[in-house]
């Protein structure tokens, strides 16, 4: 099987994006490389990924500056024409600034910066990141964020809910989603979405952080292994 | 010339940091105290334009980067 091309972009600040390479080109055997937020150029990748960090510091807002990179305006082409693209942790709060996903962020519920492990439970398996998973299915994934607590206007939950654009929501370790188990606060349990047309995924939890079962889980990798799947046979 | 700028959250959107001020307030007995709201100061300071341009480029760029139509609000007055 011929290898997919991966770009990881990499913001000042950016501090997950070797973890994301190191998942992409060692675990699973793909063709990967950085993307410099500076340049102009995808470097022909099939699937470009924002990773996890504090880009500019989280200054202003998280990911409020990121959006006015230079490659950013290569990426919402890339994005508009169906490339798929991956945002993990501050990648999605730049995807929510960047409006390529709808919603924001908020500090979360609690004001306390969150890094432990958390279920999430698919909510949709029929998109290009999920399609190795199963509906209901609970993952175990870390999470490592201050600001995670999704918030989008009631029209728009409606909306999102309507197009199954839920992809992952906070539950505990039975798949059910409780009050308790949503961390941060996000609402209906938000904790990764697509767009409209399923070529994006924002998510919060760090699917990097688990594809390897010597960390304590690889439930992560199946996103992974989701998009390589999908890509290769499209 | 001096623009301050002054971003908050919508009256929609809870504000837990402001929430927990209040409750620090009301811990402290100002008991008076009913709501906080917490927001951001920008002072921009600008080359002299006519009030105009002014009204044109001041609401564009709060909306465009210090605020977050989604989830924040912003007003903004000359201070100098």
């Amino acid at each position: 099987m011929s290898k997919l091309r991966f770009g990881v972009v990499v913001f000042p600040g950016s501090n997950c994006d070797h973890d994301t390479f190191h998942v992409l080109k060692d675990v699973c055997g793909q063709n990967t490389f950085y993307l410099w937020h500076k340049d102009h150029d995808l470097n022909n990748a099939d699937c470009v990924i924002l990773p996890g960090g504090f880009s500019y510091g989280d200054y202003l807002r998280s990911g409020a500056i990121a959006k006015f990179s230079p490659l950013m305006k290569e990426l919402q082409e890339f994005a508009h024409e169906g490339g798929h693209v991956l945002g993990i942790c501050n990648g999605f709060q730049v995807l929510l600034e960047l409006e390529l996903l709808p919603g924001a962020m908020l500090r979360n519920k609690n004001l306390k910066f969150l890094c432990e492990h958390v279920h999430l439970k698919i909510e949709n398996d029929q998109t290009p990141f999920t399609n190795q998973g199963q509906k209901n299915r609970v993952l175990r994934i870390p999470i490592a964020h201050f600001d995670g607590n999704y918030y989008a206007s009631p029209e728009t939950i409606e909306e999102i809910i309507a197009n199954g654009q839920i992809v992952f929501r906070y539950a505990d370790r039975e798949g059910r989603i409780t009050e308790e188990a949503n961390v941060n606060g996000s609402v209906e349990n938000i904790a990764g979405l697509v767009n409209k047309r399923r070529n994006i995924l924002g998510m919060m939890p760090h699917p990097e952080r688990a594809s390897e079962s010597l960390l304590g889980s690889d439930d992560g990798r199946i996103i992974f292994k989701s998009v390589i799947h999908h890509i290769t046979n499209s | 010339m001096k623009i301050r700028v002054l971003v908050s959250y919508k009256d929609s959107v809870l504000d837990p940091q402001g929430q927990t001020v209040r409750n620090a307030l009301l811990t402290m007995d100002y008991d008076f105290v009913k709501n906080v709201r917490q927001g951001k100061v920008f002072e921009i300071e600008i080359e002299d334009l006519s009030d105009e341009k002014i009204k044109q480029v001041i609401p564009e760029l709060a909306d465009r980067i210090l605020a977050n139509p989604i989830i924040e609000k912003f007003t903004w007055e000359i201070i100098e």
